[in-house]
């Protein structure tokens, strides 16, 4: 029901690693769960609006007024690896 | 709701020179505080000595906060009677899905481990306010991902009524915290029956207001447009108070909108003119037989009452799961997103680059129950998929919700039990995810109309409890208590769990 | 610096801008907008993509938005959304970004563009959409600050949050100037919307491009898109670029990728951007945490009248009211405060054509050398009216009131004040010039002879060299009407004070 390879490529994109042994797990588990959620493909919905929000509501806004936030300490407090005030991180390119 | 007190339930009974918690309701312990019989500071370490006794069998919390509750106890006694609130001194633990500023908030997962939030959730805030006493952070599935607690990275919380099984999920810690008397009452989360199927695998009451009624601002996200948090509790009554303490429209979550009418104290005596129609599709074949056993006697109960009950079917609400397993892990994909390993939390050592710190963090810090949510969430979303899965399951939310909507023309609530089975034996599903995923059956379709959904303790099967689900329009929460309460006097369900004899039972084996 | 497209082929343009709006709060919380500050010093649990926080939407950031779709002439549906756009970078706290995507704030729009030879060309605007802003991302450790060779890297998010219009043309631009001008127009419009600093230099405004070529006639070729040109010039030679190696690589038989290309702004080269990941899924989907947004036709309706004037209409006004050309009336439209200065002198003056030439001339030419805005000009309207009176009066020539200008500029001293103190008065005193005249003349007999014989040319030497003895300050329409006549006989020079026959 899923390949192998867009379970790789599924991986990637969410940015998970697993091992070989998990792999083979993890294709056959979500090929399981794909099929069951498949039979709503199956329905002829068509002329049916979807609903993003169970309760409707439209325009909530904010004023553009100032509200207190963090300091740089409070900001940083939980970074795992923190110089200058600025958060860590490894080498992107 | 000041100046309303509850009379009837408060015995006390002194028990070896301490106070015995599993008699107490959150109002009693009002009382006992309003009436001065007993301090903030010794309510609270009952509770904390409730919890030193049974938690070694009950496993509900992750963290204990002894010396943040005392504290906070001290400050309420520190202030005159007639100065305090209604609700000050009372006791009251939290899912630890809910940022408690100062206080390690780790959504029972590795990858947050030694979070300590910045910030108060707005529903923490008002119970602050309110003078609560915060007594701990409660176990639960990993990211509120399960049905049994087993998906916690750190415990796994046993039943109560049965130190071998499972005490639901996502909210198990809540519920059986609550079952074992640990705590008056506590708070969960309900995105797709965390609270109700929970609630009814221990035999409490467990509330999922409408969606919009109370804040998510400081609930870590699962599914936004289907997380609610909600009370669980002994009794009707409370769920009802507490669901007023932290019910109301917050500016800071542009999904909320409060309750349109003060919930008040629930007290209807009968069921008299009102129309109960039962799910036809989650009774048989569906249920277990135990489980429709004690059904029918609610049932029973709900007619004696004056209740009028008749079948009624509703087919769309069988695709339900379908649909909330495309939204759910779609939204949870994106939600779970921000856990990179940057700004907080866990981070994998030794990387080399960006790249390798975003999988190892991500992989290493997240169970696999939530690593396979995301993936499906992650797959759902990608480029061609959108319409067929995502689409496709809001279309058919359409529908469910259409359908809700058409029975409450014919009816007043809608019934069934919470929960397919009872509690099952911790280990026996965790290897087949789909066969878990059928524990929320009956509870999913009421996320994803938004409709408030209470569990109600039913009875026994086996030895073990059974919920019955009532469900209600739209901010009907004020009729839906009421009618709840009705029910609940007349079934006199005992909720507090002989949770030290089942502990000395083990001990003995 | 001009461009000459290889002959044979056209190339096809569209440009993606992003502008960062004034707001005094984010987008999405509400932290203040600053520049320059200490890094996360302008943060809160909702900027930093904290576990539990929501984002709640700056209604004064919808305004600002609104203003630049309408006035972009788009059309504003009557719901729009937001959806989230899902990535992993770091300067991203959620790791998605809260943007739009099928429901778009407006749609449809168009922006006249006026070019520098005087056509003008119509650029489509097919969308303006709402999103939030990244963090600042600065890599340590390398050699040149650039992202290659780093060895890690600072995030800081008070720029995070702060609120994006994302303004997408179609690909209506022809030529890399054409694009430039585009921009500058663009630019100069949002600035009067006073909705944005609108400042490259600062990152308030960001451009990329979307380039392909092709033969005439045929169809659109492979696209590219042309990235990290950070002020109008590198946007411009960017572009040239990118077009010179797509006809290269054409012309040699390649294929044109699909890619994204990144600008050098040191060797002024382009190249791909051959990045190891793949190519981002983002995964739209509508963002749960946030209701639709629904603006009446009333709402709209005040934006719509509260618009300042817009340039192609102060274009249209400037050349009605003061019968300026096209072309001028579009340099200065286009440039909001050089026209208000404009007006204000032409109201003092009276006299728009005088007043148009100053501007355009010497003004232009200081604002230009000094990089300032006609809002900084240190001379008042009223100063500047002072000097061209002094010329209309006749009491300075032309030549001389550049000189005036000058002074005026570097010492601060009004024009009648420089005029006196250093005796700059023009000699219109026939006596002292027909003087002069006579003395020139008599050094020069050949030239005068010339002119006997008919050589008008000659003339414009003699001027000269009066003008020199006079260092610039004789009338210079009377010299030459003297010298006319001094040259033809018809008057005769004896020394001062004798003068004759005077027409």
């Amino acid at each position: 029901m899923i390949s192998r390879e867009e379970v790789e490529h599924v991986a990637r994109l969410a940015r998970l690693t697993f091992s070989e042994e998990e792999l083979v797990r993890l294709q056959q588990e979500l090929g399981k769960i794909i099929g069951y959620i498949n039979q709503l493909s199956q329905l002829d919905l068509s002329g049916v609006e979807p609903t993003f929000h169970a309760v409707r509501l439209i325009n909530v806004l904010r004023p553009d007024e100032p509200q207190p936030g963090l300091t740089q300490q409070e900001a940083t407090a939980n970074g795992p690896v923190v110089e200058a005030g600025q958060f860590v991180v490894p080498r992107i390119g | 709701m000041t100046g309303l007190t509850e009379s009837a339930d408060c015995a006390v009974q002194q028990n070896q020179g301490g106070l015995d918690v599993t008699k107490l309701t959150a109002f009693a312990c009002r009382e006992l505080l309003a009436s001065g019989e007993v301090s903030a500071v010794e309510l609270t370490r009952a509770y904390l000595a409730r919890i030193a006794a049974v938690e070694g069998a009950v496993q509900a919390f992750l963290l204990v906060d002894e010396a943040g509750a005392l504290a906070a106890a001290q400050a309420v006694d520190a202030k005159p009677r007639q100065e305090r609130g209604p609700w000050e001194g009372v006791p009251i633990a939290l899912k630890d899905i809910l940022c408690v500023k100062g206080v390690e908030t780790t959504c029972a997962s590795r990858i947050l481990k030694g979070y300590v939030p910045p910030y108060d959730a707005t529903v923490v805030a008002r119970l602050r306010q309110a003078g609560l006493i915060f007594l701990g952070k409660l176990n639960m599935d990993e990211f509120a991902m399960g049905s049994s607690t087993e998906n916690s990275a750190f415990k796994v919380t046993r039943n109560p009524w049965d130190l071998e099984r499972v005490p639901g999920g996502s909210s198990g810690g809540s519920a059986a915290c609550v079952a074992a008397s640990e705590a008056p009452w506590a708070l969960g989360s309900d995105t797709g029956g965390s609270i109700r199927q929970p609630a009814s695998l221990c035999g409490v009451v467990g509330l999922k207001p409408t969606y919009g009624a109370v804040s998510r601002y400081g609930l870590v996200a699962f599914a936004s447009s289907l997380d609610q948090i909600g009370p669980l509790a002994r009794t009707v009554r409370d769920a009802a108070a507490l669901l007023e303490l932290i019910a109301g429209r917050d500016p800071r979550d542009s999904t909320s909108v409060g309750l349109p009418e003060p919930v008040g104290l629930p007290e209807r005596e009968d069921l008299k003119g009102l129309k109960f129609g039962i799910i036809k599709e989650f009774g048989e074949g569906v249920c277990q037989s135990e489980v429709l056993e004690v059904f029918g006697r609610a049932v029973a109960a709900i007619e004696h009452l004056g209740g009028n009950c008749e079948e009624v079917s509703m087919p769309s609400l069988e695709r339900g799961l379908a649909a909330y397993y495309i939204i759910a892990p779609s939204e949870a994909s994106s939600n779970l997103a921000r856990f990179d390993g940057v700004r907080y939390g866990y981070r994998a050592p030794g990387c080399q680059d960006l790249y390798e710190m975003y999988v190892r963090t991500r992989s290493e810090g997240f169970g696999p129950e939530v690593k396979r949510r995301i993936m499906i969430g992650t797959y759902a979303l990608s480029a061609g998929y959108y319409d067929a899965y995502y689409a496709q399951a809001q279309r058919t939310r359409t529908l469910i919700i259409r359908e809700f909507a058409e029975a409450f023309g014919r009816y007043d609530f809608l019934i069934s039990p919470t929960s397919p089975t009872v509690a099952f034996r911790i280990g026996e599903r965790v290897a087949d995810p789909l066969a878990m995923y059928h524990s929320d059956l009956c509870t999913i379709p009421v996320n994803l109309a938004g409709l408030p959904g209470l569990s109600l303790p039913a009875g026994f099967a086996q030895g073990l409890p059974v919920g019955l689900q009532i469900i209600g329009p739209h901010f009907s929460e004020r009729r839906l208590l009421n009618a709840a309460y009705a029910i609940e006097q007349a079934l006199a369900v005992e909720v507090a769990a002989p949770v030290e004899r089942l502990a000395a039972e083990e001990a003995n084996l | 610096m001009t461009f000459e497209l290889l002959e044979g082929w056209e190339a096809v343009i569209g440009l993606e801008i992003h502008v960062q709006l004034k707001t005094r709060t984010k987008m999405f919380c509400g932290c203040e907008v600053t520049f320059g500050e200490p890094p996360n010093t302008h943060v809160c649990p909702v900027c930093l993509g904290h576990p539990g926080v929501l984002p709640v939407i700056n209604q004064k950031a919808v305004e600002y938005a609104a203003r630049i779709a309408l006035a972009l002439g788009c059309r504003i549906p009557s719901r729009t959304i937001f959806h989230r756009k899902n990535y992993f970078y770091p300067d991203l706290p959620k790791a998605y970004q809260i943007s739009q995507y099928d429901l778009p704030l407006g749609v449809d729009g168009r922006l006249e563009v006026e070019l520098d030879d005087g056509s003008t060309v119509t650029v489509g605007i097919v969308r303006v959409h709402m999103e939030e802003d990244a963090g600042k991302l600065v890599h340590a450790g390398g050699a040149s600050g650039r992202i290659d060779g780093a060895d890690y890297s600072l995030v800081d998010f008070n720029r995070g949050g702060t609120p994006l219009v994302e303004i997408v043309t179609a690909p209506d631009l022809r030529t890399p100037e054409q694009a430039r001008t585009f921009l500058t127009q663009l630019r100069s419009l949002v600035e009067q919307l006073g909705v944005s600093d609108v400042n490259m230099e600062e990152g308030s405004l960001r451009c990329d491009a979307n380039v392909s070529v092709r033969r005439p006639g045929e169809p659109l070729g492979t696209k590219t898109e042309l990235k990290n040109m950070n002020s109008f010039r590198f946007l411009q030679r960017g572009l040239e670029a990118e077009i010179e190696r797509q006809i290269l690589a054409l012309e040699a038989g390649e294929q044109v990728v699909q890619e994204t290309v990144h600008f050098d702004p040191v060797t002024g080269s382009v190249f791909p951007l051959r990045s190891k990941e793949e190519a981002h899924d983002y995964r739209y989907f509508p963002e749960p945490d946030l209701v639709p947004i629904e603006l009446s036709a009333e709402y709209l309706e005040t934006i719509r009248k509260n618009l300042p004037e817009l340039p192609q209409a102060r274009k249209q006004r400037l050349m009605e009211q003061y019968g300026l050309s096209r072309k001028e009336a579009a340099t200065l439209a286009f440039n909001k405060s050089l026209a208000d200065y404009f007006e204000s002198l032409a109201g003092v003056t009276g006299d728009p054509r005088v007043s148009v030439n100053w501007v355009l001339g010497d003004v232009s030419a200081y604002l230009n050398a000094n990089n300032l805005s006609a809002a900084d000009f240190p001379l008042s309207p009223e100063s500047v009216a002072e000097l061209i009176e002094l010329v209309r009066s006749g009491r300075i020539s032309g030549k001389i009131a550049k000189e005036v200008f000058e002074e005026m500029l570097s010492s601060g001293k009004r024009a009648c004040l420089i005029v006196e103190q250093k005796g700059l008065k023009q000699i219109s005193d026939v006596g002292a010039l027909v003087e002069i005249i006579t003395k020139v003349v008599a050094a020069h007999p050949g030239p005068a002879e010339e002119f006997r014989q008919g050589r008008e040319k000659v003339l414009s030497f003699f001027v000269g060299q009066v003008m020199k003895e006079t260092k610039g300050q004789a009338n210079p329409q009377l010299v030459n009407q003297l010298l006319r006549q001094y040259l033809s006989g018809q008057l005769k020079g004896n020394g001062p004070g004798e003068v004759e026959n005077l027409g």
